[in-house]
């Protein structure tokens, strides 16, 4: 461990005045901007403004499920609470969080490229998500939705007598932004990689971003469809999904799980991505496995198409079909194992740091873990049986989604916000919030484990008496995750202005993200950078003493360091 | 058996055991691999924490070894999960022959429960201990879902369709019953009981609630009053407009176009909702649809009824309910019980008196009508085979 | 891919063709990032129209005689005669962006005003057929689908399932006449581009990828017209 760290020679001088941020002013040189920086902070804004509603609406909801009486709201009230909570969160926070903030910011960054490849397009997506999001909050201001996020079938299409309609079209428009960033990701990472980049040297934030991009293409498009022919049925009435006409209100399931279950894995996969990062640079490592974990992403994201039926095991499809999902259920578990094993692995003879966002990195590892164990139970046929559509569920995708992807959001946030802003956040404070967040995370919905497997049904306003010690807990953590994200908020907004200047590269790592100035220049690099390095490669393989042998996978791409030395 | 354990619901069934085996199996792998990684993740992270600010440490090459092993491992582990879970998922799913039947339909926001012998109850399932009960379930509305936890079954109650549980109670006692799919305003408030009584209570229960109609006889009623679907369908199943029904239920059906399918509830729906849609070979498109004229709970009568002309396909009826069924004068149920043997020869009689029905191959039963048409032979298209699940 | 990088890396000032967007190194990879973000865009355009084709083959699964019944409704002519102008207009569009890589103003201008005068027939003719629907009372909507004549239906077909085909009719040949639409106005916009001389040998990926989206749009008819005109004819002649 003798050896000494590098400076990693920045390709672009550093001491630059002018940055994107300062480079025009004005409010149209926002809201008209190609550049993806900045229209990367526009998602950031609109992102965080919908993570705030839609937290608000859940801290509703605990508060309300305090008592088992439900005499806080109304029952149409408290449905239109979680629905809310659900659209919000699903299709404005999580499926656009990391990739349309971190991702929009980075991926140009990390590959050594001056934009994505179609600037005018990724404004174009934003304004898109936009106007989606104005739907659906029109649809919340005039009297709300209350057919949770699901939507099913024939509840949302013909029962239902709120603004399933609006709420609908505002979905339908946001899915359009998400298949254009899609688009863009992937031909930005295809065809504008910089000299050197080769597809084995890409950080495997960019490879998580290429499978998540692969997903939002494929399947955005039929959950579109979906809701069109939801809301024709609505206007219409002609049966699509109306057993009385001859139609299939299980159709609607298949449909909408179709996209909905990859949809889980748009969410999780950016955020392993960002955990990819953060384990590798503190420890200052190579990843564990590199060409394991990036492939891993892949083959999520292909099997992650073949498993929606899991979430209808019990919803009278034919036993056989169960079976094969189930089956294909498991087997989309191993790539997840896979990587978490990688990450741990890359932790061994390490040198890690504690700063935050590695704690939000090692924080996800452990909620991801479980997180991911107890979609087994639900994977297991006989199991589901009993916990579907209990607080069991409702527990296990927290756990996936707010300990997977809004832990790796926020630790990405902190890791890439010298990057973003140029300043330094509070170090003490966001250590601190980290440790809130996850004493709250686990205080809320570990007790739902318990209140699922004891039979409580999700979805419920009232509940039996025996089900409140649990409730209770959870409400308490929800009090406690509510602070903890509260502060990073604040902290977040104070730094901008008042936190420490951030370096060029504060955490001195060796990505092309850390070789321009904190915050970069409009077109990024100067000078198209070439590449001469590997990923996470901290000092060159031939000056160091490499424990074990490299295999052909890991670094195809250079055959001379595949030599023990 | 787990009272003893805070945190796991009652078991009261003979399958709850085995899912809460399943589900102790799979807490003991979840926490071996979290206490595992965890702890590993724990001891490296102390272990190896930067100790100076410059140091860089040793890079490690990957290891196909280690690769190969948590990838066949925790492969194997799951795939002892999955057969795991697909054993007890048939074992909840598969339906026993010799279950008694209860029909259950969902509405926003009750559960509208019909027993065999008549009985009638809202929000409540009495069922007697150790015996097999079968739920046959629709909906009127939306889609429920009729979750029991006690016994840790669930199935979701679709519209336009039937599913089935069934479940065998263990310990006397009165269980949550919940709606566990979101079903609108008052979904929370779908909630019933299963009330699992010993035997003799439950004869008590039967013969204080006997003096209501069993859901044959007012089957039978609408079907040969109300409805007059006997005009048609004659009962004796002699010559009718309509095909005979006599022994229908559980026998191959040919219809026009070639189709041949195996009758089950789901087809008898069809049928009267949707008459055209199944033309029994050999007879005119003529029965008029009754969409919007009964409702779900006199479709399950009349099925019920139906089934009761089908002497060993109508499972449970037989044993429980009383002999009646073939006769029209036969008033109100009365809980016997017993003496199944006997019904069943009784309920042989009849359906004797048509022998080329019930005991020539039955796939001619239906095939050969009053209209004289010549009975198709095996259809060369392949039968659109129905399991239960998925109807139409 | 990667070495095309490599060379463009170095000459990076040389001449700039006006139409290079500042981001890209050269018009190569200009080029390469709009021909795979349009055939990405296509892939996403069979996933819009895979959700309705799966419910037209679980419908047509369950319905295959009703199905066969309101198809032969449909005029299978005009549905040919459509077919064959699509055919047609791929054509042109292919001469048309023929001529943009050549060169060649005047025949590229006057091909792709082609390709919009028989994307404009087809629209035309599908508006006939759309107004045949309206006169028989067969627009699938609540209270508007009448079907005259129920009794001389064959069996096992009810009205409900007439409906249920022509649902699925209207959903996808209206999403598809959309797509012309938007079509036409994208050739719109080549034409008045291409009078203006914008489009050369070293520039004319705009045409090309249109042309790729025109072709795209053909193909889902040749999809449409046999699933929704032809398939069933046969098995309705039996009776």
């Amino acid at each position: 461990m003798e050896t000494r760290l590098p400076p990693f020679e920045p390709v672009t001088p550093t001491d630059q005045r002018i940055n994107y941020l300062n480079a025009r002013y004005g409010l149209k040189s926002w809201l008209l901007t190609k550049d993806h920086k900045r229209i990367a902070l526009l998602y950031l804004g609109s992102v965080t403004l919908f993570f705030i509603l839609g937290g608000m609406y859940a801290l509703a909801i605990r508060l309300e499920l305090l008592t088992p009486r439900g005499d806080l709201v109304e029952s149409n009230t408290y449905n239109k609470l979680f629905t809310q909570h659900g659209i919000l969160m699903v299709f404005f926070f999580l499926i656009p969080a990391i990739p349309a903030v971190l991702g929009n910011f980075l991926v140009p960054i990390m590959i050594g490229a001056k934009d994505l490849a179609f600037p005018k397009i990724n404004l174009l997506s934003w304004y898109i998500y936009m106007v989606g999001g104005i739907f659906t909050l029109t649809a919340l201001l005039s009297g709300g939705v209350d057919t949770g996020w699901t939507f099913y079938a024939p509840y949302s299409s013909t029962y239902s007598n709120s603004y399933v309609l609006l709420a609908g079209i505002g979905v339908f428009i946001n899915g359009f932004s998400s298949i254009l960033t899609g688009l863009n990701f992937i031909v930005t990472i295809h065809t504008m990689r910089a000299p050197g980049m080769t597809w084995f040297r890409l950080p495997l934030f960019i490879w998580s971003h290429y499978a998540t991009s692969l997903i939002m293409v494929l399947g955005t498009p039929v959950i579109a469809i979906t809701i069109l022919l939801l809301a024709l049925e609505r206007i219409a009435h002609i049966g699509i999904f109306d057993p009385k006409l001859g139609g299939d209100p299980v159709l609607f399931q298949h449909l909408f799980w179709f996209y909905s279950h990859p949809a889980v894995y748009i969410m999780i996969l950016p955020s392993m991505g960002v955990v990819s990062e953060l384990i590798a640079n503190f420890s200052r490592k190579n990843i564990f496995g590199y060409s394991f974990v990036a492939f891993s992403s892949i083959a999520i994201a292909v099997f992650g198409f073949l498993v929606w039926g899991h979430h209808m095991f019990v919803s009278s499809q034919s036993m056989y079909a169960g079976l094969v999902f189930s089956f294909l259920s498991f087997a989309v578990a191993i790539p997840s194992a896979v990587k978490v094993f990688n990450w741990t692995a890359t932790l061994y003879q390490g040198s890690i740091s504690y700063d935050t966002p590695m704690l939000y990195g090692l924080g996800f590892i452990g909620l991801f873990l479980i997180g991911g164990m107890t979609g087994l139970f639900l994977a297991a046929m006989g199991l589901d049986i009993h916990v579907h559509d209990t607080y069991f569920v409702v527990a296990h995708f927290h756990y996936v989604m707010v300990g997977g992807t809004l832990m790796g959001y926020l630790g990405g946030l902190h890791y890439w916000w010298p990057k973003i802003t140029g300043r330094m956040y509070p170090e003490g404070w966001a250590r601190f919030a980290a440790l809130v967040v996850f004493v709250g995370f686990n205080l809320t919905f570990f007790p739902q484990f318990l209140l699922g497997y004891m039979g409580m049904p999700r979805r419920y306003h009232a509940y039996s008496e025996e089900f409140q010690v649990l409730n209770v807990m959870s409400s308490a953590g929800a009090s406690i995750l509510g602070l903890g994200m509260l502060i990073p908020m604040i902290y977040f907004v104070w730094s901008m202005r008042y936190g420490r200047r951030a370096s060029a590269n504060p955490w001195v790592l060796p990505g092309l993200e850390w070789r321009t100035a904190s915050p970069p220049p409009t077109e990024n690099f100067e000078v198209t950078p070439v590449v001469t390095w590997e990923a996470y490669e901290f000092a060159p393989m031939e000056e160091m003493q490499v424990i074990g042998k490299f295999e052909p996978g890991d670094r195809a791409a250079q055959p001379a360091h595949g030599e023990n030395i | 058996m787990q009272s003893w354990i805070p945190f796991i619901p009652e078991s009261a069934s003979t399958t709850s055991g085995q899912v809460d085996a399943l589900y102790f199996y799979l807490v003991g792998v979840t926490a071996f691999f979290t206490v595992l990684i965890s702890g590993v993740l724990i001891f490296f992270v102390i272990r190896y924490r930067r100790r100076l600010a410059f140091e860089i440490p040793r890079p490690v090459a990957g290891s196909i070894k280690l690769e190969s092993l948590w990838t066949v491992i925790p492969f194997l582990i799951a795939m002892s999960m999955f057969v795991w879970g697909a054993t007890v998922y048939f074992t909840q799913y598969s339906i026993p022959k010799d279950a008694l039947e209860v029909y259950v339909v969902g509405k926003q926001w009750m559960w509208k429960v019909q027993h065999t012998t008549g009985q009638r109850e809202i929000n409540e399932l009495h069922v007697p201990v150790g015996r097999k009960i079968k739920l046959v379930m629709t909906t009127e509305d939306v889609i429920h879902s009729f979750f029991i936890p006690a016994f840790r079954i669930k199935s979701d109650v679709v519209p336009g369709r039937y599913t089935y549980i069934w479940f065998e109670a263990t310990k006397a006692g009165r269980y949550h019953l919940f709606c566990a799919e979101y079903c609108g305003t008052n979904h929370s408030g779908m909630t019933g009981s299963v009330v699992v009584m010993e035997p003799n209570e439950y004869d008590d229960w039967l013969s204080g609630n006997a003096n209501q109609e069993s859901p044959v006889a007012a089957g039978q009623r609408l079907f040969t009053q109300t409805l007059g679907c006997a005009s048609c369908h004659k009962e004796d199943g002699s010559g009718g407009r309509g095909p005979s029904l006599l022994g229908l239920m559980g026998s191959e059906v040919h219809l026009e176009g070639g189709r041949t399918l195996t009758a089950d509830e789901s087809y008898v729906r069809e049928s009267i909702l949707n008459p055209r849609a199944q033309i029994v070979v050999g007879f005119q498109p003529i029965m008029p649809t009754f969409q919007g004229q009964v409702s779900e709970e006199q479709l399950l009568q009349l099925i019920s009824y139906i089934k009761s002309l089908s002497p060993g396909q109508s499972s449970g009826i037989e044993t429980t309910a009383p002999a009646r069924s073939n006769n029209p004068q036969v008033g109100p149920a009365t809980p016997e019980g017993q003496g199944a043997g006997s019904l069943e020869e009784q309920r042989m009689n009849p359906v004797g008196a048509t022998p080329p029905r019930s005991s020539s191959s039955s796939s001619n039963s239906s095939s050969t009508g009053p209209s004289g048409a010549a009975p198709r032979a095996a259809s060369p298209a392949p039968a659109r085979t129905n399991n239960g699940n998925r109807p139409r | 891919m990667a070495t095309s990088h490599l060379e463009a890396g170095g000459h990076h000032e040389q001449h700039h063709h006006p139409a290079l967007a500042h981001h890209f190194d050269n018009m190569e990879q200009q080029r390469e990032a709009g021909a795979l973000g349009m055939w990405l865009f296509l892939v996403q355009e069979i996933m819009f129209f895979g959700g309705l084709f799966m419910a037209y083959l679980l419908y047509r699964w369950s319905y295959p005689s009703a199905f066969a019944v309101a198809s032969n409704h449909l005029n299978w002519k005009l549905g040919a005669l459509n077919t064959v102008v699509l055919i047609v207009s791929s054509l042109t569009m292919a001469l048309a962006v023929y001529f943009a890589q050549t060169g060649n103003r005047r025949l590229q201008v006057m091909y792709l005003l082609a390709t919009m005068a028989l994307g404009t027939t087809f629209l035309v003719v599908k508006g006939v057929e759309y107004y045949d629907k309206y006169r028989d009372h067969l627009i699938p909507a609540a209270g508007l689908f009448k079907w005259e004549n129920v009794e001389a239906l064959p069996h096992g077909v009810t009205p409900e399932n007439l409906q249920m085909f022509y649902w699925i009719y209207f959903a996808m040949t209206g999403l598809h006449a959309l797509h012309m639409v938007i079509g036409l106005g994208i050739l719109a916009y080549l034409v008045f581009n291409a009078w203006r001389g914008r489009y050369s040998p070293e520039y004319h990926a705009p045409v090309e990828l249109s042309g790729l989206y025109w072709h795209f749009v053909d193909i889902v008819w040749i999809f449409l017209f046999p699933l929704l005109y032809l398939l069933g004819r046969h098995l309705s002649e039996g009776h």
